[in-house]
């Protein structure tokens, strides 16, 4: 296992990409539409509405929702990307076709919702007074003796190297499980600021790990 | 795994917000047979590391691919 402690990159700068990419004549068509008035925009409005909530529906279905749920969930979740994507027209660098673009805000909507939606009446484990990553010895499968050895110096690293609020995040995100969406909602923070403590607290064990072994 | 989990990939990674920026393209990348993780360095990594990225990026191109079909 390498112990590398690896840096988050806000953006890397891709050495094959083209400076500026030629958007396809259906792209630019969406956003002359998109950014036109009257009937033309409400047409091509209505458009996009359709093709978010198919995506949307894609994304219930695929993540097991009862049918009653599905066409909730998709209604509200094609309603909020749509508001996204025209939001955000400016922000379509054409790097994709547009509706490969709008699609991941309806899925985006739809997978936040829904995670949520599951997890509403769980409690979300926080700021735990005992743990641990030692597994119990009839643990099924078996745990093997070198990987229990490796749990237990992670352990002690979460101890001694993080401060309360990293291992609060990192257990509830890499040990309970709990979404990060969910994590991000009950700290009233966001997805990416989460990660980025979840990241910190990652590169604090690689270098624990790496002084110990 | 648990340890992979509380570890995170060993390479460079990029966050939440830019690997949202960066899907659609590393997605029509990826479906177009080509180099995703040279087109987008270190989207695949962060993929690793963040569960929710990973299940969204894994319906965009489910979507995109089944769009395709149709």
């Amino acid at each position: 296992m390498s112990t590398v402690a690896a840096p988050i990159v806000a953006r890397v700068k891709p050495a094959v990409r083209a400076a500026k990419p030629t958007l396809d004549p259906e792209s630019r068509r969406w956003l002359e539409e998109l950014r036109s008035k009257g009937a033309v925009r409400e047409e091509a409005v209505a458009r996009l509405h359709d093709l978010l909530l198919r995506a949307a529906r894609f994304e219930a279905v695929r993540r097991g929702a009862t049918a009653a749920e599905r066409d909730e969930i998709a209604e509200e979740a094609a309603t909020d990307a749509a508001v996204n994507v025209l939001r955000r027209l400016d922000d379509f660098r054409g790097h994709s076709r547009f509706t490969t673009w709008a699609y991941k805000f309806a899925l985006l909507e739809a997978a936040v919702k829904l995670r949520k939606r599951a997890w509403q009446d769980r409690e979300i484990p926080f700021d735990r007074e005992t743990w641990s990553l030692i597994p119990s010895r009839d643990a099924e499968p078996p745990v093997e003796a070198e990987q229990a050895e490796l749990l237990a110096t992670v352990q002690q690293g979460i101890r001694e190297c993080l401060t309360p609020h990293q291992r609060n995040v990192l257990l509830a995100l890499a040990v309970d499980g709990v979404p990060i969406d969910v994590l991000a909602d009950k700290l009233d923070t966001n997805r990416g600021a989460l990660y980025k403590t979840l990241h910190d607290a990652r590169r604090k064990l690689r270098a624990y790990l790496e002084e110990t072994q | 795994m648990t340890l992979d989990r509380l570890l995170g990939p060993a390479q460079p990674e990029i966050g939440c917000d830019a690997c949202f920026e960066e899907l659609d393209h590393y997605v029509e990348v990826e479906v177009a047979g080509k180099d995703a993780d040279a087109a987008v360095p270190g989207l695949r990594a962060h993929l690793e590391g963040c569960p929710a990225c990973r299940e969204e990026h894994d319906s965009l191109l489910a979507f995109v691919r089944s769009e395709a079909e149709a």
